[in-house]
């Protein structure tokens, strides 16, 4: 069930487009804002909303990375690993994060703190090597840096 | 150096509409508001503006393309997904001048007749999106956007459009059908977007720079900008290096400037006074040049007459410390990461061939691995729905062809390295 609120905010999105599809991405962003993930029971809210088979949802959710299908971590570390951030140093920094927090590419722990993706160009080569720390970047990354995360929010 | 798309970089509330406003803003919409839409598609054709995407085609004729007499809504769709590794200019556009971009993307609507744009922006991008709509908001309230602008006839809504993190979809028909709320999966073509584009629709796609240039050449005219660049490529170009350079960042130089200036003068060298290996000169999908091409001019056509591309503008370089079959392995697998996998070369051939090269570096790789692997990168460029295939050929293909004894070293003798 989509609240008042956020269909609200929904209706104010589909009103932008031509076409009540095209409202897809945004809705599911603003639907895993509220909620954190997309489950299933939240891509049959947005088919109902939308009007649109429940498999087109789902594929769509799936496609992109950006949309997680299960809950992660309140702390969501998305290390780069592409060329410019790889050439100054992103394997180490993932490697440590593996070591110190014992979860692989697309893990979270279990205590539902940390969450690790390893991405691929963030577009924000010059500042490398980076991650994404939830909503935000954060550039020259060391492992000095990653530590104190840990520590803070562990 | 004269400055265009950058002039604003870095100073402060550069992307407030007040400060926009102080330096000439918004006079080339006003000014190209009075011209007919058939003069400012030319004045930008004879501006030699080329799309700053990664493909270079000539943008005023593009917009040419654009049939008057369909009756269909027509639709300006603005490319700011960009994913090509080694670019990150568009979000300094859109983070510092996002009132320059959106000055193009009103002019280029009233050209080609359009009355809604859609800006796709990459998911990641919060502050991107933050910035554009603010500025998007500052014009609708200032008479920039919306019903009747400048005192014309003309009207526009520009929405901003969140991508959700799929390389693919910066490739121009993918990002209409992930627009359209799909997968991001690319479209034969024909039919060309210019004819069935957006919601079926005749429809331009340019790239966040593109649009940057394009209000400084009405302003200016097309012969100054022109002139700032070089033969069939004119204006300035915003490159961005990264890797092993001591300033790594994004710099405005006139296209044709070469690849050695760029280095040495303006990211100032390589870093730790090493020297360099190879550099990659427009992101990631361009083949890979060596130390004694490094004098060539930074252009579309330069660069394509010697085997690379300028595409993106994304300049990565490596210094004599690097492992050539690494970095081989780091390209092929971000193309095996992130393949649609909607073509069965492109889908299986991007797996194969990183794990071929992954064996290689892991000192795992046999002689018939090396022997195998050239026909294997070959047989996906050319077979593609996409030209994503095409640049797993050629970049690939790069490391392999001029590396080519760093690969065969690591099958003579396992795995030593720093890396
Ligand atoms: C795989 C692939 C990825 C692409 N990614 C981008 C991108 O991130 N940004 C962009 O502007 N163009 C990208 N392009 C180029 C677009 O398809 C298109 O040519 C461009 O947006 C047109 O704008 P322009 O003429 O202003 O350059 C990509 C192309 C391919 C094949
Ligand atoms: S070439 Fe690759 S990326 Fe392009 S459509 Fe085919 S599978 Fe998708
Ligand atoms: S390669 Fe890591 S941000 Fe571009």
């Amino acid at each position: 069930m989509i609240n008042a609120g956020l269909l609200q905010q929904l209706d104010k999105i589909v009103a932008r487009y031509e076409d009540k599809q095209a409202s897809l991405l945004p809705v599911l962003h603003a639907l895993q804002e509220e909620r954190g993930f997309i489950s299933l029971d939240s891509e049959q809210d947005v088919a109902d909303y939308l009007g649109i088979p429940v498999v087109q949802v789902h594929q769509v959710v799936s496609f992109y990375h950006l949309f997680h299908q299960a809950p992660i971590g309140q702390c969501h570390f998305s290390v780069c690993q592409t060329t410019a951030c790889a050439l100054r140093g992103s394997e180490k920094i993932i490697a440590h994060i593996k070591n110190r927090l014992g979860i692989k590419d697309g893990e979270t722990t279990p205590d539902g703190k940390f969450s690790l993706s390893v991405v691929e160009c963030l577009g924000a080569c010059e500042i490398a090597p980076i991650m994404q720390y939830n909503k935000e970047y954060k550039g020259c990354l060391t492992i000095d840096e990653i530590d104190r995360l840990i520590k803070q929010n562990g | 150096m004269q400055k265009i798309t950058s002039r604003h970089f870095g100073q402060e509330n550069s992307h407030k509409l007040e400060n926009y406003l102080k330096d000439e803003g918004y006079e080339a919409a006003r000014k190209a508001l009075t011209m007919t839409p058939a003069a400012v598609i030319d004045e930008v054709k004879k501006s030699n503006l080329r799309g700053l995407g990664g493909a270079g085609f000539p943008t005023g004729m593009k917009w040419s393309f654009i049939n008057p007499t369909n009756s269909k809504p027509r639709y300006l769709v603005v490319n700011g997904d960009e994913g090509e590794p080694g670019t990150f200019k568009d979000k300094y556009l859109f983070e510092q001048d996002p009132h320059l971009f959106l000055e193009g993307v009103i002019i280029t609507c009233f050209a080609i007749g359009s009355h809604k744009a859609y800006v796709y922006i990459r998911g990641e991008y919060l502050k991107s999106i933050e910035r554009l709509q603010g500025a998007i908001d500052e014009a609708y309230r200032a008479g920039y956007l919306g019903k009747g602008i400048l005192g014309s006839g003309f009207a526009l809504d520009v929405v901003v459009h969140q991508g959700a993190g799929a390389y693919i979809c910066g490739e121009e028909t993918a990002l209409l059908e992930s627009l359209e709320g799909k997968k991001g999966f690319p479209r034969l073509k024909p039919p060309f977007p210019a004819v069935v584009g957006l919601f079926g629709c005749p429809t331009v796609i340019n790239n966040v720079e593109t649009m940057a240039c394009v209000g400084p050449i009405i302003l200016r005219g097309a012969e100054w900008f022109a002139k700032l660049g070089c033969e069939k490529n004119g204006g300035t170009r915003l490159f961005c290096i990264s890797g092993h350079v001591n300033k790594p960042g994004v710099y405005e130089l006139p296209n044709g400037t070469t690849l050695r200036e760029m280095i040495y003068t303006h990211a100032g060298g390589i870093l730790n006074g090493r020297t360099l290996k190879a550099v990659i000169p427009g992101g990631i999908s361009a083949p890979i040049l060596t130390p004694d091409q490094i004098d060539v001019k930074m252009d579309f056509d330069s660069l394509k007459a010697i085997g690379s591309m300028a595409g993106s503008g994304g300049i990565i370089v490596m210094d004599d410390t690097t492992d050539m079959v690494w970095a081989a392995m780091v390209a092929a697998r971000f193309f095996a990461h992130e393949s649609c996998g909607q073509c069965s070369p492109c889908r299986e051939g991007s797996g194969w061939v990183y794990r071929n090269v992954k064996r290689i570096y892991d000192g795992e790789g046999r002689e018939s691995d090396l022997k195998n692997l050239p026909g294997i990168i070959n047989n996906i460029g050319g077979n593609t729905i996409c030209a994503f295939g095409d640049a797993i050929t050629m970049s690939v293909g790069s490391y392999v062809t001029k590396f080519r004894s760093e690969f065969e070293s690591k099958i003579k003798q396992p795995l030593v390295t720093t890396h």
